[in-house]
């Protein structure tokens, strides 16, 4: 430590002033970063207000009642999205219906009931993995597997189960985390008074995790709405002038299971159908379907978001 | 208390009923069980299938075409006359618009993880980590359509008038700008994981937030900010509607983004809009570009899980 230090007063005035310097360009250069990350932040979000804003001025002529109720049309002021937003509840019921049971199974099974080995370790991977597979290679799997060694065809069970096994990873990392946060003294207590692991899983820690799992669903759904290109290598139609069967029917038994085996399209599909047309009639409905499209999947992410706060700050552990 | 029936002690005489009913239970717990296991094995399955798809339809596909022409071929005319099968035009057009991409995603999607996780005040994190996550939501069609319709023209109409209506300029910006939150968000945690212990040492050897961010936070958490750079490129590359509907349909060998060209992505969806016959040549072409995407993705979706799994047990 042999820094040699001036003694002389003018010397160390001129030290401190060089010092004081320094201090206020670190202080600088700090404010100028936060400014560029508030920047860069800004310009991240201001191209999605500027995408919604396109849409929503091209779009808006079309948007009408007419609009939501018409089939899809080769004139373009006639036509509709009837046959795509019912093909998309229909789409999404069988993934809802697939992918929940499964995603939140395959959660509790990880964090409740697998052991530390290999066997665990290959699901975590193929989790993980899943994730990181682009959509597309689920709509050429989709295409090879349901579509023709399954022969379930270009229906509405094919698309749902795809759409289903493309937002289970999702389901699974949200519902693990759900779990995950319920704490462990939860789960002696209930060992405690005699209950068998089922009736532990089944009678406290999916209640309790029920808002963290909820979210994850929610997540996953709005993910699997805006899909389009798995569905479009499966083969989705896109000129769809009829609904599919309603599961609901007024004769004995009043429900049908016709409609899995519907062809069907989707709002997503519909939307790229009349954008990649070069009559600017039709992109004016790509842009009114993608106000709806883009509101139905922002909204369900509020959501969401609002439920995982919701859930975070009720818990009192 | 006289009601609990204590467990029998040894020598006492068991009640058949109670072993009968434990047996049913743990036949129940055991069910239960193995179902669970199966829904975690879907995955398994699912990986399994999609390999065995993939290889098994491009398999087809390669006793018509020999594998060398395929990855050494510049000209990929599957559905002409005289069909080529060179994958190289759909590769250089995949990496070109990921280049562009990761060019604006790296940069502004490492200032924002810097920015919120070392100087963004509580109240802004809280704020603006949902919006980003709002920018992930949004569907990419609806991104292919703003590149399209606005955002090709907004540059042909003011700095680059002779920018084609179909380019790879366009896409890979776009693109960029929605894997942005995806490299900030995955950063952030990296960086968040950096014990606060190393930036108060930090600052008591008199360094300030920049310092401290950029000479201790930055090369601590390096490997998972990689991790985050490469989990975007996979995403980027796997990206398909955007080039879709805004690069053009033509595969094209060229590097020049002014040009339009097709991804492997695109390809697969424009063949796949059109009637194709189950088990020709064009139908597994597309297994053939899958595999090839599945191959680039997965390299890159191994290499980021272990770079994130280096900063986990770092700390």
């Amino acid at each position: 430590m042999n820094t040699v230090v001036s003694t002389a007063p003018k010397d160390r005035a001129r030290e401190l002033v060089a010092m004081r310097a320094r201090i206020a360009a670190g202080v600088r250069n700090q404010q100028i970063f936060a400014a560029v990350g508030v920047l860069f932040t800004a310009f991240a979000l201001l191209v999605l207000i500027a995408a919604f804003l396109d849409l929503l001025i091209d779009g808006l002529p079309r948007l009408s009642w007419d609009f939501l109720t018409n089939f899809p049309s080769r004139h373009p002021d006639q036509a509709g999205i009837l046959s795509a937003w019912v093909g998309s509840a229909f789409v999404m019921l069988v993934t809802m219906l697939s992918a929940v049971p499964i995603g939140i199974g395959a959660a509790i099974y990880l964090e409740e009931y697998a052991g530390k080995n290999w066997f665990t370790d290959l699901i975590e991977i193929n989790v993980t993995n899943l994730a990181g597979v682009p959509s597309i290679v689920y709509g050429l799997l989709a295409l090879g597997l349901f579509v023709y060694q399954f022969g379930f065809g270009q229906s509405i069970l094919a698309a749902g189960l795809t759409l289903a096994l493309l937002i289970l990873p999702i389901v699974i990392v949200s519902s693990r985390e759900a779990l995950r946060a319920v704490p462990i003294h939860i789960r002696e207590a209930a060992y405690g008074v005699g209950a068998t692991r089922w009736q532990m899983v089944s009678d406290h820690l999916v209640p309790y995790s029920r808002g963290g799992m909820m979210t994850g669903v929610i997540l996953g759904m709005a993910e699997a709405i805006g899909q389009t290109a798995p569905l479009i290598t499966i083969g989705a139609l896109t000129f769809i002038a009829f609904l599919p069967e309603m599961p609901v029917t007024g004769e004995f038994p009043f429900l049908s299971m016709e409609w899995i085996w519907s062809g069907f399209t989707v709002l997503p599909i519909q939307m790229y159908n009349w954008v990649s047309r070069p009559n600017v009639e039709f992109q004016i409905n790509a842009a009114a379907a993608g106000v709806i499209l883009l509101l139905m999947t922002l909204l369900m992410n509020s959501l969401a978001i609002y439920l995982r706060y919701q859930v975070r700050k009720k818990i009192k552990w | 208390m006289a009601a609990i029936s204590y467990p029998a002690a040894v020598g006492d005489t068991v009640d058949p009923t109670r072993l009968k009913h434990k047996l049913t239970r743990n036949l129940k717990e055991r069910f239960i069980e193995l179902l669970l296991m199966f829904c975690g094995l879907v995955a398994v399955f699912t990986t399994v299938a999609i390999t065995i798809i993939l290889v098994y339809e491009s398999i087809g596909f390669f006793n018509f075409v020999s594998v060398w022409d395929f990855i050494t071929g510049t000209v990929w005319t599957p559905l002409f006359e005289n069909p080529q099968y060179g994958i190289l035009p759909l590769v250089s057009g995949t990496l070109t618009i990921t280049a562009i991409a990761m060019l604006v995603a790296v940069p502004m999607g490492t200032v924002i993880a810097i920015y919120l996780s070392e100087f963004a005040p509580h109240g802004a994190r809280e704020a603006i980590k949902p919006a980003l996550e709002l920018i992930q939501a949004v569907p990419t069609i609806v991104f292919g359509y703003f590149a399209l319709l606005f955002v090709t023209p907004m540059l042909q109409a003011t700095i680059l008038p002779d920018l084609p209506g179909f380019n790879m300029l366009v896409p890979g910006l776009v693109i960029g700008v929605a894997t942005i939150p995806t490299i900030a968000t995955l950063a952030e945690d990296a960086m968040r994981a950096v014990p606060g212990a190393m930036r108060e040492a930090a600052y008591a050897m008199g360094g300030n937030k920049m310092q401290v961010a950029l000479q201790v936070v930055m090369p601590a958490a390096v490997s998972g900010v990689v991790a985050a750079y490469v989990l975007a490129m996979a995403r980027a590359i796997g990206e398909t509607m955007v080039v879709a509907i805004a690069a053009g349909q033509n595969a094209n060998f060229t590097f020049n983004p002014m040009e339009a060209a097709a991804t492997l992505t695109a390809y697969i969806a424009q063949v796949s809009m059109g009637d194709l016959e189950h088990g020709s040549v064009g139908y597994a072409s597309i297994f053939a570009a899958g595999l090839v995407l599945l191959l680039m993705t997965l390299v890159l979706n191994l290499a980021g899980h272990f770079l994130r799994q280096r900063y986990r047990r770092a700390y």
